[in-house]
């Protein structure tokens, strides 16, 4: 197992990471307009001294090499966008706040679907499965855009139960975690319910069922365990969606993750922050990934020959 | 289990709901409070008034620090502030400014004529980079210094006579310094914090931090959330404390206009930074005392790229700006309260009005254009209007396409880009008409005249006239208010007579208020002193 992550780490994260750094960064500079532009038009005396103070008056690959020198050693350099913070900072004030949201928005996806999965499968044709398989698809046709307004205007406006927006107590954290759920309860309810299917119809599960065991126990301790394998795959590209932040979730209801600095750093041409970010993602969702394979791997050893 | 799973959906539900409605709304807390709770748009990039450029940074910065000057609320003519009172010399260049001696920083320092003279420095110093040093350039030599022309600061017309005495020479008479000086980039900073965190030309240093800032102005910097909030709590070192009413502001930095009016809506915020189109109509018939329509000092225009066929003819261009129905357009389609501009220069800049200039003449229009040799046997060449991407912007060129399409027969392609595009594209004169929107930082007409002056940094329509160019700077130039008004008229006229830019409506700030929150007064400059605000 350790020859195996080792592998991982060494022969596809790494190589992975430095293309998805040098692509960045020459893709960023060929884009039009730079951090310093602005409608108010800036002395070509100002606009040496701020090139000079973000080291941009060098050679594009000394920039390059400077700045791979400088992640080595964990230095993702200023913000363009704002002077006095360091991208470092940012990422790592901002995170932690994606990271809760994402959280309780993959508790809610993986409750909420894995039960209208499971429902869904026990009836298969029946009325709760075409309402539980109907209400989970909408999950997925409404976007975060439509359905967080929806949520503020139901239980804001109307009820006054939550706040419209912020991050300051927990009745903050309920509508923006359904809205960043959403979406993927569909995914995982669908995914349980096939696997359920599958599952229900084994041989162990009559085994199970003539032991005199409760439909119940048979259900949860026995078939769920199967038909979860397809769902744990899914959950590894899903966690990093979810966790690594949304802007729309974000912008909608004011909260101060790093989605938002994600999308704005690139239409403010803030060099070091979209490196940064993207870096970041990019080891949050290899790292996922890799969690996976390793958790596939020792359910199926044979994986590791892969 | 069912039931189970029922009851315990129930409890959570009825525990949400109770712990909820019956709490006062953090408008009515925080009002009990004194606290303001502020809708400020977006994460300030910084909290340091010598490299901050934007409205959201100054509405924060202005509580913390205090220049020599304030602008009354009300007329926007400057008061004492930190400077008690001040001389002025006969020809208009020396001013000599008496700083308060009870003046004191938030750590209990006094404030001294030497941190003004260092403040200035460190704006001008060339490493720093500020991007609005230009704004000192009126003092003597501070451009030179700005430009790296001259080396020692000692050259730049400012000085400390002891502590409490500054004075200031200028390089020409400016009418307008007193207010100038009430700017941002005219704050002072505290030189022994700033010399914690680095050198006098230190970019992005820490002493902005809430633990580092040492601010002179009424209130101070207890904390800083990114993204989340900022909260400044009553200082109890400002000289004019007893006026000062409010016990703390909450920036919030709400960059969704949507979002900010449901908070609003909801008891959450006291002030708005501005208001959703499509909910002003509602508040208009609903809620009409909580809706704010202020005229704001700047001008929504189209710049024309003069080099470019057919926009090169002066015909066309005045065809193209009397085609515009400015009435309907702020009236049906805004719905702001924008007024229709008529001319560059706002109405009232400080007393300077231009008068209407542009009125809508459809049938002049057209015999311009046919003037120009452009009817049914040689049309109208294709040309394109450029804007950046926003759903306002695509209004209102959706809105003129059609005036020019029905009043002229002429066919206009629309094209838009994302911001640092389209700021490229501008910069680099590859467009034929661009929409542009100018706010000015000062009460002056000489803040929108000057930026046409031929190969002005702002001007990229390629346009230049020498005659606009020499009444402009002769405006500078004298303290005469008539005479002045007289020179820039003239150069208006000028400028209205080529248009290389086709003014289209004058801003309006447009905003939501709690009626608990008292003075505070509308000004085209949408400077609101804090001092001056209460909350009952």
């Amino acid at each position: 197992m350790g020859k195996f992550i080792l592998k991982r780490i060494f022969l596809e994260t790494l190589p992975s990471l430095l293309v998805i750094i040098t692509v960045t960064f020459f893709l960023i500079r060929l884009a039009p307009g730079g951090p310093f532009s602005s409608e108010k038009q800036i002395s070509a005396e100002v606009l040496e001294q701020l090139n000079s103070h973000y080291g941009m008056d060098k050679p594009l690959f000394a920039q390059y090499f400077s700045y791979l020198l400088n992640i080595c050693k964990g230095d993702f350099g200023p913000s363009f966008k704002y002077p006095g913070r360091t991208v470092t900072e940012l990422i790592s004030e901002s995170f932690p706040v994606s990271l809760e949201l994402g959280l309780y928005a993959l508790i809610f996806a993986i409750l909420t679907g894995i039960l209208a999965g499971v429902v869904a499968a026990l009836k298969p044709g029946s009325f709760m499965d075409y309402f539980t398989m109907s209400v989970s698809m909408a999950g997925i046709c409404i976007p975060a855009f439509v359905l967080g307004p929806l949520l503020v205007l139901v239980f804001s406006l109307k009820f006054g139960w939550v706040n419209v927006s912020g991050w300051n107590t927990f009745s903050d954290r309920i509508l923006p975690s359904i809205t960043l759920g959403m979406m993927y309860v569909a995914y995982i309810a669908r995914l349980t319910r096939g696997g359920m299917l599958e599952t229900m119809v084994q041989d162990f599960i009559y085994t199970a069922r003539s032991k005199g065991l409760s439909e119940t126990a048979v259900i949860f301790k026995h078939a769920l365990r199967g038909a979860l394998l397809p769902v744990i795959s899914f959950m590894g590209p899903a966690a990093a969606g979810m966790i690594s932040g949304s802007f729309v979730v974000e912008t909608i209801f004011s909260i101060p993750g790093l989605g938002r600095f994600f999308v704005t750093a690139a239409f403010n041409r803030d060099y070091t922050m979209i490196l940064g970010t993207v870096i970041f993602y990019a080891i949050i969702i290899i790292i996922f990934n890799t969690l996976v394979d390793i958790i596939q791997t020792i359910l199926n050893p044979r994986l590791r020959n892969y | 289990m069912r039931l189970t799973g029922y009851f315990i959906i129930l409890i959570g539900l009825a525990g949400i709901h109770l712990s909820c409605t019956n709490r006062e709304s953090a408008v009515e807390k925080a009002t009990k409070n004194k606290i303001l709770l502020f809708g400020n748009q977006t994460e300030p990039q910084d909290l340091d008034p010598h490299i901050v450029t934007g409205v959201p940074e100054f509405q924060i910065i202005e509580s913390l620090l205090e220049g020599l000057t304030i602008l009354d609320p009300q007329n926007l003519s400057p008061l004492p502030a930190t400077a008690s009172s001040w001389e002025i010399s006969d020809n208009g260049l020396v001013y000599t400014f008496n700083i308060r001696k009870n003046a004191k920083w938030s750590n209990g320092d006094p404030v001294k004529a030497s941190d003004f003279v260092f403040s200035f420095q460190r704006i001008l110093s060339p490493a720093l980079g500020s991007e609005y040093a230009y704004m000192l350039y009126c003092i003597k030599n501070a451009r030179e210094f700005n430009k790296s022309q001259i080396d020692d600061f000692s050259e730049v017309g400012v000085k400390a006579v002891g502590d409490s005495i500054l004075q200031i020479e200028l390089c020409k008479p400016v009418p307008y310094f007193l207010s100038l000086i009430a700017h941002h980039s005219w704050y002072p900073v505290h030189p022994p914090t700033i010399l914690r965190f680095g050198s006098i030309d230190t970019r992005g240093s820490k002493w902005t931090r809430p633990e580092n800032f040492v601010g002179n102005g009424p209130f101070i910097l207890d904390s800083w959330d990114i993204n989340k909030i900022i909260i400044v709590k009553k200082s109890g070192t400002y000289y004019d404390n007893e006026s000062v009413s409010l016990n703390g502001i909450n920036f919030y930095p709400i960059e969704n206009n949507l979002t900010e009016e449901r908070s609003f809506r909801t008891g959450q915020l006291h002030i708005t930074s501005s208001c959703p189109l499509n909910k002003i109509r509602w508040y208009r018939s609903n809620q009409p005392q909580n809706l704010r329509v202020d005229p704001y000092l700047g001008t929504y225009y189209y710049l024309v790229n003069v080099n470019n066929k057919p926009l090169d003819n002066k015909n066309v261009r005045k065809a193209l700006a009397l085609a515009i129905d400015r009435e309907a357009l702020t009236e049906h389609v805004l719905e702001g309260g924008q007024l229709p501009a008529a001319s560059f220069t706002p109405p009232n800049v400080a007393g300077y009005t231009y008068g209407n200039a542009l009125s809508f003449d459809t049938t002049e229009a057209r015999k311009l254009l046919e003037e120009a040799g452009y009817d049914k046997n040689n049309p109208f060449p294709p040309v394109s209007l450029l804007y950046n991407t926003h759903e306002s912007h695509h209004t209102i060129a959706q809105a003129i396409q059609q005036m020019w399409k029905i009043y002229l027969g002429i066919d206009i392609t629309l094209i838009n880009q994302e911001w640092k595009v389209y700021l490229e594209t501008t910069q680099n004169h590859k467009y034929d008409l661009a929409r542009m929107g100018w706010i000015s930082d000062y009460n002056d007409p000489n803040s929108f005249l000057d930026l046409w002056i031929t190969d002005g940094g702002n001007n990229r329509t390629g346009w230049s006239n020498l005659t606009y160019d020499s009444l402009v700077h002769a405006a500078s130039l004298i303290s005469d208010k008539e005479e002045r008004f007289r020179l820039f008229s003239e150069a208006e006229r000028i400028l209205l007579d080529e248009l290389p830019v086709l003014p289209i409506y004058f801003y309006t700030n447009v905003y939501l208020i709690h009626s608990s929150v008292m003075g505070w007064t509308p000004n085209i400059l949408n400077n609101h002193n804090y001092k001056f605000i209460d909350l009952e």
